[in-house]
């Protein structure tokens, strides 16, 4: 599972719908490249919510990040950025780990990189 | 073709099991079908020339994720089959993927992706696999659910096989009332074996009249396409049935009428005309009574 797909993940409970983003706890991790074209990152960029994004990327040990990103991103500008943006959006994998919902504590198991979110008959 | 529907044998994550999913992965006539379907349901989306971030319900062994990757765009896979999404990961396909039930409702935040598309997938929410499933209400979360997550201005593409006119009417009554704008496009609509629906959806508000893509006809197809994809051969002729020839019809011929033994006959007869008879009275024709005196031969002055 990549981050980037971390970033947009809620619980599928209606109930809890606004809990987000789900704590990430990776036990593995791995790394696999991606081709780089940054006009996709850019295209990424107003999907993504940044301090989520920020969150997931410190628990897998990637604190490079800036705190925040530019009011507006030029690819040759800031390529730097976009290469980083573009590594751990893209070439992260947690392959085994945890999803916790912040406000039900539900935890959602990861397993050969695929989160399990079925729910139970009584959760539907 | 005498096979049961798969959604009558078993529940959707317990049918595709390891053998199942294995047909996905090595079966060429299998492999063959879902990827022209994936091609003809990434026409129908008409995305954008630049890379797209994609949702594909039920993606199962990742055939279709496979058309998309080449395309160059990314995706995030759902699949309710644990066979289907292990043979995805055998396959190294380049989408993430997510174990989940669609019917519970997708796990995205809003404007998550740019597209959406289905292969094959929700026909399978129209039946109810356990007792606390009503195949309506799953129906709306996952088209609510949808509707939420794509961006404004998303198309969504969702290829299916129908059972009956009442689940298609379902499927696309659950998609309009969560707000998408579009509609059903069916390919070769005359052929039982090629007949393919697609529901197209809109996820927006434009003022714009919504011009619906055109459904392929047979035409379209050339002639070895067409007599292996239709199934309908003028089993007389050995031509396919593409046309509807509607001249030279032979008109009903009238049937002879015959005796004992399926003999005809002779015209005229005491028997014939006995039998004229009664297929006049029951015809509801006005017929005299039969007597002695029934075909006599009368003098020459008749």
């Amino acid at each position: 599972m990549r981050l980037l797909t971390h970033n947009m993940l809620i619980n599928p409970m209606q109930k809890f719908e606004g809990a987000y983003p789900l704590k990430l706890i990776p036990k593995k991790i791995t790394k696999e490249e991606v081709k780089y074209n940054p006009l996709f990152v850019v295209h990424l960029l107003p999907k993504l919510n940044y301090p989520a994004l920020l969150y997931a990327a410190s628990t897998v040990g990637l604190k490079d990040l800036p705190k925040e990103l530019p009011k507006k991103i030029d690819p040759t500008e800031h390529d730097e950025l976009l290469k980083m943006l573009h590594h751990v959006l893209l070439e992260v994998h947690v392959e085994e780990g945890l999803l916790v919902c912040p406000k039900s504590e539900r935890e959602f198991p990861i397993k050969q990189g695929i989160p399990n979110m079925r729910l139970n008959e009584d959760e539907v | 073709m005498s096979g049961k529907r798969p959604e009558h044998i078993a529940p959707p994550d317990i049918f595709y099991n390891e053998a199942e999913a294995k047909k996905y992965a090595y079966n060429s006539r299998m492999i063959t079908i879902q990827t022209k379907m994936s091609e003809r349901a990434i026409e129908l989306l008409n995305l954008p020339n630049h890379p797209c971030h994609i949702l594909d319900i039920g993606c199962g062994s990742g055939l279709s994720g496979e058309v998309l990757s080449e395309q160059g765009h990314t995706w995030v896979g759902l699949d309710i089959s644990r066979a289907m999404l292990g043979v995805a990961i055998e396959r190294e396909v380049m989408g993430d993927l997510v174990y989940s039930d669609a019917g519970d409702g997708l796990m995205f935040r809003p404007g998550s992706f740019d597209a959406c598309i289905s292969i094959s997938a929700i026909q399978w929410l129209c039946n109810a696999d356990k007792r606390s499933h009503v195949p309506q209400k799953r129906l709306k979360v996952f088209f609510n659910s949808l509707y939420k997550c794509l961006t404004k201005g998303a198309r969504a593409v969702l290829q299916f096989y129908p059972e009956n006119p009442a689940q298609v009417s379902m499927i696309t009554t659950a998609a309009m009332r969560a707000g998408f704008r579009g509609g059903l496009v069916v390919d070769f609509p005359n052929s039982t074996k090629a007949k393919k629906y697609f529901l197209c959806l809109f996820a927006g508000e434009t003022s714009d009249k919504l011009v619906m893509p055109e459904p392929l006809a047979a035409k379209a197809m050339d002639e070895e396409e067409l007599k292996s994809a239709s199934g309908a051969i003028d089993q007389k002729t050995g031509q396919s049935q593409d046309t509807i020839l509607f001249g030279g019809r032979s008109k009903e011929k009238r049937k002879r009428i015959k005796g004992k033994k399926g003999k005809r006959l002779p015209v005229k007869s005491r028997q014939w005309i006995l039998r004229k008879k009664e297929s006049a009275r029951k015809a509801g024709k006005k017929t005299y009574e039969d007597s002695k005196y029934t075909a006599r031969r009368r003098r020459p002055r008749f």
